[in-house]
Parts: structure tokens; sequence; C-alpha cells
């Protein structure tokens, strides 16, 4: 029994590794997808052009592929980065490609009269953008950045494969050690089952929360 | 270090042998997942709660978490209660099990869309529930269902590298094993990145027909 209190101290050990990688992957889609959303909805047409770039490479290419070029491929050109970092980097830029076309979708939802009531009060592009439009899009992007945070957290058990020690990686090393295979995935799966679902229910909170007094308003 | 051509010639035969096995795992994932959708969507709309719950609840578990230890769990742990597999079925079940639970929700979405008076002019013609569905409503139901499921499919074309983790000899797996044999990254890995991208594009193209031929569901 003893033993078993390190098998799963180790995992717990992963499981921080896998939050942490889930918590900065997904700042770094968030700003990801507002640069790259709001970039497609750019009126100067390079900034298009380029958004429109960023989103149909990294939604064409595997997250998998993507990991692996951040991390044996950008070395070779002059730029070294940790396993953490490569695994952030490709996680965020990755599902941020996705979450750029929420944005774009929501922003793009908001009724034609509320970009013609900022212009008759006479706000900026940008006030109008960000105290009219975002507010009211924002809710409407939230349930589904919760899917994609939660997609974010499944692909990062790839991470193990480029040696960082997550959970998935763990696991193995449990097995390894131990030559029990049922118990360790079991485990992890459990774990990840956990996250995703307080991820969810933090999202549904958060949306709750930022939905009060606006009953009557949004149909 | 410098991008080399003739390596690139050199190894390209060895990247179309990952390519054809890649597709082959995604054709026949698609095949699985397409039936096992339809299985989980049929079992929670029962009415008897003790059936819909308790698949409900796995749908959402096999959602909720990553397809890598899934995979491992059907490579590694059936063996042990008896069950060995091949990697490429192992990786197949895994693909078709995984994007199962998502094409659940588009069959849900699909049969729902179905107007209720559809069901019920079935029920007064005296039409058994198995004529019902293969007869009123599958035929309805279907056709704006194809561009979702043809969006997943794509999905799980991207997500085959995960079974080289599993040592199934596909795309990513051939090019790793040049990469660590040739020591050179650049070649083998863009390349894999390219053929995803050609492969996607296209098969975004496709579906762009689908939806035109098809249409959404709203």
């Amino acid at each position: 029994m003893g033993q078993w209190a390190g098998y799963l101290q180790l995992i717990l050990d992963g499981a921080i590794v896998t939050i942490q990688l889930t918590l900065m992957g997904s700042v770094l889609a968030l700003v990801m997808a507002f640069l790259a959303g709001l970039g497609r909805l750019s009126r100067i047409a390079p900034v298009r052009w380029l958004a429109t770039a960023y989103i149909e490479f990294f939604r064409g290419t595997s997250i998998f592929v993507q990991l692996f070029w951040a991390y044996f491929v950008l070395p070779l050109f002059g730029f070294s980065l940790t396993p953490l970092q490569a695994g952030v980097l490709a996680l965020g830029l990755n599902v941020g490609a996705y979450g750029a076309e929420v944005v774009r979708g929501a922003v793009k939802s908001i009724g034609k009269e509320q970009y013609e009531a900022c212009i008759a009060l006479n706000l900026t592009r940008w006030q109008g953008l960000r105290k009219i439009i975002l507010p009211q899009a924002f809710v409407l992007m939230l349930p589904t950045f919760g899917n994609n945070a939660i997609e974010l957290l499944k692909a990062s058990a790839v991470v193990s494969l480029i040696s960082l020690s997550d959970m998935t990686f763990q696991a193995q090393v449990v097995r390894a050690q131990t030559g029990n295979t049922l118990v360790p995935f079991l485990t992890i799966l459990v774990l990840y089952f956990l996250i995703a679902s307080i991820i969810s229910l933090a999202i549904r909170g958060l949306e709750r929360y930022l939905t009060r007094g606006l009953d009557g308003i949004r149909s | 270090m410098e991008w080399d051509w003739a390596f690139v010639v050199q190894i390209l035969p060895t990247l179309i042998e990952g390519v054809k096995i890649t597709i082959i795992a995604t054709l026949l994932g698609s095949v699985l997942a397409a039936i096992v959708g339809l299985v989980i969507a049929i079992i929670r709309r029962s009415s008897n709660r003790l059936i819909s719950m308790p698949m409900g609840f796995i749908a959402e578990f096999i959602r909720g978490t990553p397809l890598l230890v899934q995979l491992y769990f059907i490579f590694y742990v059936l063996p042990d209660l008896g069950v060995t597999l091949s990697p490429l079925v192992a990786g197949v079940i895994g693909l078709g099990l995984h994007y199962g639970t998502y094409t659940a929700e588009v069959y849900r979405a699909g049969i729902d869309n179905v107007a209720r008076g559809q069901w019920e002019a079935a029920k007064a013609c005296n039409l058994s529930p198995f004529q019902t569905w293969t007869q009123i409503i599958m035929p309805q139901a279907l056709p704006p269902m194809i561009p979702a499921l043809a969006n997943y499919f794509i999905a799980m074309f991207k997500e085959t590298p995960l079974l080289s983790a599993i040592t199934v000899l596909e795309l990513m797996n051939q090019a790793r094993s040049i990469a660590n044999y040739n020591y050179r990254y650049i070649e083998p890995i863009t390349m894999v990145g390219a053929f995803f991208l050609v492969i996607s594009v296209v098969s975004v193209i496709g579906l762009r027909w689908l939806e035109r031929r098809y249409g959404k569901i709203d």
C-alpha cells in the first residue's frame, strides 16, 4: 500500500504539470484568439490576410506535428525551447486558431443596430468594440471557449511524447516501474475527466456571472 | 542547418508508405465512428433512464479524456485482459470510439431536427419502430448531417499522428524514424506538416462542396 502512495504522488506531480500547461496554453490561446479573430475583421487587408493565414495553417496541420516542429525543428533555426515552452507554444497557437473563429463568429453575430448605436453616440471604433460589442460577444464565446479549453487539456497529453513529465508521461513511468498497466492509466483517465469537469463547471459559473442583469435584454 | 531537396526526394517513398497507413486508419476510423455515434445517439434517446444515463456518462467520459491515453489503454491494458490487438486495429478502435462520442452529438442534433409531425405520421401509418427509423427518420435526418460528420472525419485525420505512440507505422512514425536514423529533423517533420496541410486544404474544399450540396444543421 505504501508504495502505491508513492506512485500516486508521482502521478499527482504530473497532474500539476498538466494543469500548468492547460492554464498557460489557455492564456496564450485566448490572446491569439482575440488577435487573430479581430484581425480577420480588420479594415486593413494585410492584417486580414495574416490572420487568415495563421488560422488556416494551425487548423490545417495536426497539433502533434506542430509540437514536434516547435521542439525539434525550431532549435535548428536557433530558437531553443524547453519542452514546457514548446508545449505551451504549440498548444496555445493551435487552440488559439480555433478560438479565433469563435471570436469572429461571436462579434459578427452582434446585431447591426448595436454598431449603428455606437456611431450615433459618436464612439470611436475602438471604444465601441471595447464597451459595447465585446461585452456582449464575450458571453456568446464563453461556452465554446470552455470546450476549447477541454480540447487543450486533452491535447496536452501529447507533450508526454517530447519527454515533458506531464500526467501521461508519469503514468508511463509508473507502468514501467510496476509492470501494472490498468491502475496508472485508469487513474489518469479519471483525473483528466475530473479536470475537464472542473473546467466546464467553472465556465458555466462564469457565464452565469457575466449574464447577470442581462435577462430580458438578450433573447 | 540547410534545407536539402535531395534528402527530401530520398525520403519521399518512405513517407508515402506512411501516408497510406494514415489514410487507411482515417477511413476505417471514420466508418467505426459513424456506426458507434449512431449507436450512442440511439441508446441515449432511450426512454429507459437506466440505459440512457450510463451511456450518457460513458460518452461524456470518453469525450473528456485524451485520445492518447485511451490509445495506451486499448493497446497496453486490453492484452492483460486477454485481448491482444495489432497496433493498427487498436488505433482504429481508439479513433472510432473517441470520435464516435462526437458524431453522436451530430446524430442527436440531426434527429432532433426532424419535425415531430413525422414521428406522429409514422405512428398513424402503423409503422414499427424499426420501419420508422429506417424509412422515415433517417432518410430525412442524414443529409443535413453529412457536412458536420465530414468535419469530424477531417479532425480525426489530424489526430492520426497519435497512433505513432502505439507503434503504428503511419506518416508521423515514418518521419520520426527517418529523422532519428539520419539525425535530420527539418525535412521529415516539415514534410509531414506539408502533407497534412495539403490533405486538409483539399478536404476542406470537399467539405465546402458537401455544405453547398446538403446544407447545414441550424
